[in-house]
This record gives structure tokens, C-alpha cells and sequence, in this order.
């Protein structure tokens, strides 16, 4: 398995690539799987995740107190400190209390580019969340609009669904691939491979995401060692991740991961847009209403743990490593409720906390080789 | 010594014996809720209390119980516990000391009354969303959440609609866990009592423009239960009058709540539960009184949008617009006005861990007042309930300091 060339550069520099890319297309910023992109794309301009570029803090300390994430504090940092000036705009989709006042922040200092607010509803599970969700969209799809002086037709949208249920297939079926040889591509390949796809332009992506699925399928990769045990099968649960590290660590401790449901990877792919509904809008809702949802958002009081148990069975993984960021909230309280979920299937796991920068990785290569050791 | 003494007693509120009598019956009539058939509702401090008033259901508040908690000095022991249980000691201390109790019954009242349904309303926060979570598993009972979308600039027409149609589903909600139907005429009383209190209240916090302040934001921390708990009776009404009277007599005979007020403060954020007494004193011995605060006049801030003969249609409104549920900078306005209407010299912002909606933008809203006032800001970092994050001898030293400036630009 060789990726493209293009996709390790885009990962490891993505605002060199933006600076490029905005010669063709207007640049928007997002800072999550719920911002729904298909809008943006059918307004013409480029959806480009935002992570921070992990730089020493200055500016953004003036700002935030100690207590707040790191991916918080890292977008701020590189909004003041001009980094982020290929933007056009910026899309705050409304998850947690960091992101909300990470908003209002950005809002009142950040001028020279546009910002709008996507309040989605917190309640995924009724009626009236789902209408209000897709009232959301006509919303923010007549704002976008206006600030980039375009009006986004219905079709101009169906189009956008088709372009990025195109890359989701494709990425399904790696994800499947994966779940049938975790060994087919190594982790920090499949790491690049969803941090590009985040911010790349998405007609390119498409055409080369579904060239890995065709290197995947034919089998290219070299047959392991015949002697060698079969990796332990990890599954991966958290948040944001951006440690391609960890990838590195799991599979040196002779574990491969199986599957995972972070908001930067599968969570991010996971579902389609229904293009036969005649109305886009409540489409595009619809598929986040049917979506595993991110703890910042309500779909039933046990959902979260049966969808972690189901999914867990399904690429039958041995264990479940935790990954979550320092002081993100929504995770670390449904950490105790998943872990006890997971435990009476039988199911053990692991919870690793970082911040941002990774600290020394001694302490976590040695707990992730004892959890991978004992299962 | 003998005429020092003969001032405190002075200044001592003397409402507050009634306050304490109505709070321990309250807690009493819900601690027996079980013998005598009413139902109790847990619900969120920003939550819609009325309508469960109408219904005769007894509501209770994790928070209060938090507060609580942080005030008899067993937050460390029931957060340790909550960490046991494998939950981060970056989350809600609040959170952290009410979960870590249910299972011990612990806590200065042994343990909140076990509720029959769970009310969250997500204005304040999305840490309540959840704590319902793990309380709604924890003792297997209905959870209903009001979503109150942000108003980062405003309220938009959508949201409106949308808490709107929530309020009806909230009513539903109750008929089905009571079998019984909704009264709206009783809710119409219910409605207009609430008004009433949150007027009185106001009017209470409002006395503090005088000079001498009869009250400080630690006074109001204390009051602040009724309008809380039992806003929408006619008892909290009653009692605010009996206070507000009080008050009124105490500005007529220049009783301050500091012996000698030479500054006047705003504080920001929740209390520091477990330092009232040692803050209160410290402040007061530099002759400063804290006047006001952005906690209390949260329970009436967005009075303006509802009305009194239609609460049931209005209310989505003004629980959507509450302090904490408003963009940063809208904050900042508010601030700025209270400083204005107080006249205060300064600021004092207690940065609560715990409190990631309160205290992000903190930092925004000390600058622009600065700059628009040139008042000084002095920031606390601590947290409500959990002490382990409260340094005494760095907060003393920043008090001197802050006292010090406040000398100098005088």
C-alpha cells in the first residue's frame, strides 16, 4: 500500500496547502463533524477543518485560562497570530461550553474574515429537534450565501451530497477492508489518509480516496510474517485526535487498529445523505440525526453505550483504548458509563488522557503495552 | 469591644432565621415527598421551575445541593468520590459532589430526596446535559431536556419556534409522569407570582445603590435560595417583601453590610462556597463591600421578555436569554451596566474551573470594561466547591494588592 504523495504533505502542512488552494476556491473554516459541509461546497467555497497547528501558545493565553483543551486554545492562537489569514470565513457549529465561548471570542477579536454560528440543537432524538435542525441549514445556508454573494440552489446542493457521499462510500469501504486485515494499511497511513480528507480539496479527494480502496482491494500489501502473531484488534473511541503517534505506539506494542469512532475519523465519514429526499436540507439533517452522535449532543440516555458495544463487536476488537483531550468535558463524563457498558460485555479498555503537546511518550507507550500485553 | 459587637449585631439580616425555617421545611416536605404522594422533580438552576409548581410537583436542585455542599466543606471528600467512580476531577464540582453522593447518601442533608423525573435545561450549561445523563441511568427514571439554543447575538426566529414547541412537550411530559392534566389556571397564578418574586428580588439586589450598602453579594448568595427553588409561590413573594422591607429600613438608618464602605465591588461568577465567611471578612476588613454580582440577578435578568398575563408563550424567551446563554460581548454590556447602576470601583472575578461557560470570555470582558471604565480588575482563580484548587495564601496576597490599587485611585 503506497498513498498518494499529496496526502502525507497536506497532513503535515495544511496551511501551506490552503495558502494554494485559495487561488481557486474561497476558504471556510470549520471546527467539526457537524459543520455540514455539502452547504459550503455548494456555495462554491472549500470546507478546511481547523486544528491549530500545535505552536507554542502567545496570543491565545491572553484569552483563555488553563483550564480549557488544547484544541481550543491552538485554533485561537493561530487565528491572532494571522495564520489562519487564507480564510474567507469561519463556521462555529455549536457543541460544547469551550466551543461556544471559543466562538464569542473568536467573534469580538478576530476581524478582516466572516463568522457565522450554526446553532444546531443539543437534542438529536425528537421531532422537534429534527425540524428545528433542518431550519438551522435554511438559515445558515441563506448567510453563507450572502457572504459569499452567491445563492445556493437546490441543486447546487444535491450535487455537493453526491460529491461527498462519493468520498464516504470510500471511506466505508477502507474502514471495511481494514475490519477484514487491520494489517492492510498501517495506522499512521490511515491516520494521513482522514486528517487530508478534512482539509483537502474534496473532487480530488474523492478521486483519490477511491484509488486507495481499488491499491486496498487488489491486495498490493505484502503478506506478514508467517510466523508473526495476528495483531490485537484495538478499537479507538475519543474525540479529537491529533496524534498520529498513537498509531505508531498501538502497533509497536503488536496491536492494529480495527475501527474507531473519533470526531477526526470515522465519526467524520459515517453515513449518508439520502439523495432521493426531494428536500436537501432535511436530507443532510437526517443524516446527522441518524449518526452516532458526539457526547456534546443527546440521543437517548444509552445510546452512546449501545452504539460503542455494537460497533465494537463488529470489527471484534479485543480492546477499546479511550482517547480524549484534557479537560474536554463531554467525553470524561460519559467515560465511567462506557467503560461499565464495555466491561459487562466483557469488553476490556483503556482511557488515555493528553494534552497538547504529547507529553514524553514513555509513560503512555508503557501503559498501552501492558493493556495490549494483558488482552 | 462591647460597642464593636453591638454593630454586628446591627448589621446582621434579620430575615435570614425565616429564610432558614422555609428552606428546612421545603427540604423536609421533599425529603418525605414519598409518605405523603407528591412527586419530586430534579431540575436544572436556569430550568423552567413554573410549571412544575402548577403541577404540585416538588422540585429540587443538584445545585443548591452543590452549593451546599461547598459551603459545609465536603466537596473534596464527595468529589474524591465521584473520582473513584471514574469521572475526571477536571469536570463540575457540582457535578462531581452530586454524583459522587447519590450512591452514599453523604452530604450535610444525607443525601438529596430521590427524584421521580429529571427536568434539564441546558441555558446555563451543557455540563447539565450530562450530569441528567448519568442521573437519568443512575436511578432509571424519565429525563426530559428543554434545548435552549444559544443566543450568541440574539435569538433567532427558529430558535423561538423550537423552544417553543418544547415548552408543550415539557407539559406533556409532566402529564404523563404525574396522570394528571396540565391546569392552566393554576399555571396563570403560578406565572404571575413568579414575576412578582423575580421583581422583589430585583428590587432587594436593587437597594444595594445606596451608600452604605444594606446588602453584599454575600447577603445575596445566602437569599438567593428562595428565588431559585420556590420561585412561583406565594411564600417566596411573601418572604422577598419581609426582606425587601428590611432592607429599605436599613437604608433609612445607614446600616451598611460593611462597617465602614469605602469601596464598592462587583463580584463575577459563582461564590467560592467553601470561603464565604473568610472572603466576606477579608473584604470587609479593607472597608470594601461587595454591592453586586452577575450571579444573583441571573434568576431576573431576562424579566423583560416575559409576559405576565401569557408566561406559558413568553417563557421560551426569557429562559432562552438568560446571563449565561448570551454571546461574551453581551455579557461585557451587562457587566458594564451593573458596574454603571452600583457605581463600583472595581471588579473581582472568581475564574471557576468548574465553570467553563461562566469563566471563558472572562479575560474579553475584564479588557472592554477595563477600557470603557477604566476600573481595575482583580481575578480569583479557584473553584466553586472543590477546594483542592483554592491557593488562600495567593488569593491574600492578590485582595492586598487589589486593595492597594484601589487605595491609589482614590
Amino acid at each position: 500500500m503506497k498513498l498518494s504523495e499529496e496526502l502525507p504533505l497536506i497532513a503535515k502542512d495544511p496551511y501551506g496547502y490552503a495558502e494554494k488552494l485559495k487561488a481557486e476556491k474561497k476558504i471556510v473554516g470549520t471546527l467539526c463533524s457537524y459543520t455540514p459541509e455539502e452547504i459550503i461546497i455548494a456555495a462554491g467555497a472549500h470546507p478546511f477543518r481547523l486544528f491549530g497547528s500545535g505552536q507554542k501558545s502567545r496570543l491565545a493565553d491572553a484569552h483563555l485560562q488553563s483550564y480549557c483543551c488544547s484544541l481550543a486554545r491552538g485554533v485561537l492562537e493561530d487565528a491572532l497570530s494571522e495564520r489562519l489569514d487564507f480564510l474567507e470565513g469561519i463556521v462555529f457549529a455549536h457543541t460544547c461550553d469551550t466551543m461556544q465561548r471559543l466562538s464569542d471570542i473568536c467573534r469580538i477579536n478576530r476581524g478582516g474574515v466572516f463568522h457565522l454560528d450554526l446553532i444546531l440543537p443539543a437534542k438529536l432524538n425528537t421531532e422537534s429537534a429534527r425540524r428545528y435542525f433542518r431550519d438551522v441549514l435554511q438559515t445558515f445556508r441563506e448567510d453563507l450565501g450572502a457572504k459569499l454573494g452567491v445563492e445556493i440552489a437546490d441543486n447546487d446542493l444535491r450535487k455537493a451530497i453526491s460529491a461527498m457521499n462519493r468520498i464516504r462510500k470510500a471511506f466505508t469501504r477502507i474502514y471495511e477492508l481494514i475490519n477484514e486485515n487491520p494489517s492492510i494499511i498501517n495506522g499512521e497511513e490511515l491516520y494521513i489518509l482522514n486528517r487530508a480528507a478534512m482539509m483537502m480539496d474534496k473532487a480530488r479527494l474523492a478521486d483519490l480516496v477511491e484509488g486507495t480502496v481499488v491499491q486496498l482491494s487488489s491486495g498490493s500489501r505484502e503478506a506478514p510474517d508467517a510466523g508473526a502473531p495476528p495483531p490485537k484488534r484495538i478499537f479507538l473511541e475519543g474525540g479529537v485526535c491529533n496524534y498520529p503517534d498513537i498509531y505508531n505506539i498501538i502497533e509497536e506494542a503488536g496491536g492494529a487498529v480495527a475501527g474507531d469512532d473519533l470526531c477526526t475519523g470515522f465519526r467524520y465519514f459515517n453515513g449518508l445523505v439520502d439523495e432521493d429526499n426531494p428536500d436537501p436540507l432535511m436530507a443532510i439533517a437526517d443524516r446527522y440525526l441518524k449518526r452516532i452522535v458526539c457526547p456534546a449532543k443527546h440521543a437517548g440516555i444509552a445510546d452512546r453505550g449501545e452504539r460503542l458495544v455494537e460497533m465494537v463487536l463488529e470489527k471484534r476488537a479485543q480492546g477499546v483504548i479511550f482517547f480524549f483531550l484534557k479537560f474536554c468535558d463531554p467525553h470524561a463524563f460519559d467515560y465511567p458509563y462506557l467503560q461499565q457498558v464495555l466491561e459487562k460485555a466483557g469488553i476490556p479498555s483503556l482511557m488515555v488522557e493528553v494534552d497538547d503537546p504529547l507529553q514524553a511518550g514513555g509513560q503512555l507507550q508503557t501503559r498501552i503495552e501492558a493493556f495490549i500485553e494483558m488482552i | 469591644m462591647a460597642e464593636k459587637d453591638e454593630g454586628k449585631e446591627r448589621r446582621k439580616i434579620k430575615a435570614a432565621a425565616k429564610m432558614k425555617e422555609i428552606m428546612t421545611s421545603y427540604y423536609i416536605d421533599a425529603k418525605t415527598a414519598g409518605q405523603t404522594g407528591k412527586k419530586v422533580a430534579w431540575i436544572t438552576s436556569g430550568g423552567p421551575v413554573e410549571p412544575l409548581i402548577a403541577m404540585d410537583i416538588i422540585p429540587v436542585y443538584p445545585e443548591n445541593h452543590g452549593a451546599m455542599i461547598g459551603a459545609s466543606k465536603m466537596g473534596v471528600d464527595l468529589c474524591r468520590k465521584a473520582e473513584e467512580m471514574g469521572y475526571s476531577s477536571d469536570l463540575c464540582s457540582y457535578a462531581r459532589s452530586d454524583i459522587g453522593c447519590a450512591p452514599v447518601n453523604g452530604g450535610p442533608i444525607g443525601g438529596l430526596p430521590k427524584p421521580d423525573m429529571l427536568v434539564c435545561c441546558n441555558n446555563i450549561c451543557g455540563t447539565v446535559l450530562k450530569w441528567y445523563e448519568v442521573q437519568a441511568r443512575y436511578f432509571n427514571i424519565p429525563l426530559f431536556i428543554l434545548d435552549t439554543p444559544f443566543t450568541h447575538v440574539g435569538f433567532s426566529a427558529e430558535a423561538k419556534k423550537y423552544v417553543k414547541r418544547q415548552i408543550l412537550e415539557y407539559i406533556e411530559f409532566l402529564e404523563n409522569a404525574t396522570a394528571k392534566k396540565f391546569n392552566y389556571d393554576r399555571m396563570r397564578e403560578v406565572g404571575k407570582l413568579s414575576l412578582e418574586g423575580q421583581r422583589l428580588w430585583q428590587a432587594v439586589l436593587d437597594t444595594a445603590v445606596n451608600r452604605p450598602s444594606p446588602l453584599s453579594a454575600f447577603d445575596a448568595f445566602f437569599h438567593l435560595a428562595l428565588i431559585v427553588t420556590l420561585r412561583g409561590t406565594r411564600q417566596t413573594v411573601d418572604y422577598y417583601k419581609i426582606l425587601l422591607e428590611e432592607m429599605q429600613e436599613r437604608v433609612a438608618q445607614q446600616i451598611g453590610a460593611v462597617a465602614d464602605e469605602q469601596y464598592r465591588l462587583l463580584w463575577d461568577n459563582l461564590p467560592i462556597w467553601y470561603r464565604m465567611k473568610w472572603l466576606s471578612e477579608k473584604f470587609a476588613s479593607a472597608g470594601a463591600c461587595l454591592v453586586a454580582d452577575t450571579y444573583t440577578t441571573a434568576w431576573c435578568g431576562s424579566m423583560k421578555y416575559i409576559k405576565e398575563d401569557d408566561f406559558i408563550d413568553t417563557m421560551a424567551e426569557g429562559y432562552s436569554r438568560i446571563y449565561l446563554n448570551i454571546g461574551v460581548d453581551q455579557m461585557a454590556e451587562q457587566v458594564i451596566a451593573m458596574a454603571e447602576k452600583y457605581n463600583v470601583d472595581g471588579i473581582v472575578m472568581h475564574s471557576n474551573r468548574s465553570c467553563k461557560p461562566y469563566s471563558f470570555g472572562q479575560y474579553d470582558i475584564q479588557r472592554i470594561v477595563g477600557e470603557k471604565m477604566g476600573i481595575p480588575t482583580l481575578m480569583i482563580e479557584a473553584d466553586m466547591v472543590d477546594e483542592r484548587n483554592f491557593s488562600e495564601s495567593q488569593v491574600e496576597t492578590r485582595i492586598e494588592a487589589f486593595i492597594e490599587v484601589l487605595q491609589g485611585k482614590k
